[in-house]
């Protein structure tokens, strides 16, 4: 039995008197594709930051690699690496400058091969030169999913990674980063508004709902519990509080 | 480093950046110049340290960059919506803050440069006849250009974008206090009382004391130098337990997305 890389233990996030995350807990393993599911407001992009040490947790304890976020952040965070929708690059830097920095900042041990490395996995080599402002939406995602494994992180979070890609570039994306998973034993947190992107890509789904899990388990015990036919069904029973 | 770098790789290619750097500077000196050309005209009715004004408006210059290269340098990483990605990074605070002091200084010193250059050029002011004493005060404006920026930085964190304006501003509520272009003693005696706790006010009074006396005014060199150890440990406690309370609150990731 594998040892859990991620730990976290009765996890609580108030924002005035807001309760954004109530006591979750749950564990992660390594090589595993854990799904962070629920509508908007349920918490899931709260949970991602709180592991990201970006937001202090009211209550609960994270530990990563056994070891505690709270105290030993910088350490951990050579080792894993987020990818969101909603965070960009300097838009006027170049692509390669980009990465050159976050390559820097990471700490990566010979930086030019891992930049070679990244813009061919993502193909977007042809764009290097490029600058951030001047990309696409889609290329703006690959060099976000690109710069989340310039430091070959053990765990990476992925917040809506392939919200502003077209199907293909989303295929392509989703498939590549099952293969580095398999290959590297990358352990995946997974959010996304796309269902059968969840059902498609997750090992194990955590279902969230007003900050608190309702469900968990491999995609097809998450939607028998719901008695749903799939994921999405199961969704917009919770969305709109059938089910709960 | 890599924040340093990804700074100047900004500037390297936007002309609109670099003229940012040299624009207002150069208009300042062009204004200030011509005024303290023509005050020249009425030397016989005014005091002879009239031409100390542009000498005045550089060092002043070198405080505002100072201040400026750290604030202006991190609405960078807001505006670009970059901050998560930082501070997602090993990048501790403290690092973020040592970059950016670092930008600022190598814009600063480049600003400089040039203005100095230009007042010899134009006006035949020579900012250098002052000596090497004018290395301590210049360190220590620098210094208190710091501890402003890094005053602000933590209000933008802490207030979000409305305080964004505090990246221009706040330095210059120091400037009526600071006693740049006249002594001390034209203040009156509340602000005479404040502008004993700026350094600038020493570091310009010091400066008038070198350029009327000839002497070296240590005890304003010391004074300068205590207040802003003082300032620069407030201000970084201060953005320290901002960092805290922005990561308590949330508002970390509401700025930096």
């Amino acid at each position: 039995m594998f040892e859990p890389i991620v730990e976290v233990k009765g996890l609580t996030k108030f924002f005035k008197s807001l309760r954004a995350v109530n006591c979750v807990s749950f564990e992660m393993y390594p090589g595993e594709i854990l799904g962070l599911l629920g509508p908007n407001g349920a918490g899931k992009t709260t949970i991602i930051h709180m592991l990201l040490g970006l937001t202090t947790p009211t209550q609960g304890t994270i530990k990563i690699f056994g070891k505690d976020l709270r105290h030993r952040r910088e350490e951990i965070a050579e080792k894993i690496n987020f990818s969101s929708t909603y965070v960009s690059m300097p838009n006027s830097l170049t692509v390669k400058e980009c990465l050159s920095i976050f390559a820097t900042l990471y700490r990566v041990k010979k930086k030019e091969d891992r930049i070679r490395e990244v813009l061919r996995c993502f193909e977007i080599e042809s764009i290097k030169n490029k600058l951030v402002r001047h990309l696409s939406s889609g290329q703006q995602t690959r060099l976000n999913l690109a710069k989340s494994l310039i430091n070959n992180p053990k765990i990476l979070f992925l917040d809506e990674p392939t919200a502003s890609l077209d199907p293909d570039i989303a295929d392509k994306t989703r498939n590549l980063l099952k293969s580095i998973k398999r290959e590297n034993n990358l352990s995946i947190l997974y959010t996304s508004h796309n269902m059968k992107e969840m059902e498609e890509m997750s090992d194990r789904l955590i279902f969230l709902h007003k900050g608190e899990i309702i469900a968990t388990g491999k995609p097809k015990e998450v939607i028998g519990s719901f008695r749903g036919k799939d994921l999405e069904e199961v969704f917009l029973k919770v969305a709109r509080e059938e089910a709960v | 480093m890599a924040l340093f770098l990804r700074h100047m790789y900004l500037y390297r290619r936007s002309i609109p950046r670099i003229m940012e750097v040299f624009y207002w500077p150069f208009l300042d000196l062009l204004v200030w110049g011509f005024i303290t050309v023509y005050l020249s005209q009425f030397r016989q009715t005014l005091p002879g340290f009239i031409t100390y004004f542009l000498g005045a408006l550089i060092l002043w210059d070198i405080l505002f960059r100072a201040h400026q290269g750290i604030s202006v340098s991190f609405l960078e990483d807001i505006w670009s919506r970059n901050l998560l990605n930082l501070f997602a990074s090993p990048l501790k605070p403290s690092e973020y803050i040592l970059a950016l002091m670092f930008v600022s200084l190598v814009k600063l010193l480049i600003t400089s440069t040039v203005m100095a250059f230009l007042a010899w050029l134009f006006y035949s002011f020579n900012i250098f006849i002052i000596g090497v004493s004018l290395i301590p005060f210049v360190l220590n404006l620098i210094l208190m250009g710091w501890s402003i920026g890094i005053l602000t930085t933590g209000l933008v964190l802490r207030f979000g974008q409305e305080a964004e304006v505090l990246a221009w501003a706040l330095g210059f509520l120091f400037m009526p206090v600071s006693a740049v272009f006249y002594p001390v003693s034209v203040l009156p005696p509340l602000l005479q009382s404040i502008s004993r706790f700026v350094p600038s006010s020493h570091v310009f009074e010091g400066m008038r004391a070198i350029i009327n006396s000839g002497r070296f005014p240590l005890t304003e060199l010391l004074l300068a130098l205590g207040i802003n150890f003082l300032y620069i440990l407030i201000s970084t406690t201060f953005f320290h337990l901002n960092f805290r309370v922005v990561k308590k609150k949330g508002l970390l990731v509401r700025i930096g997305e």
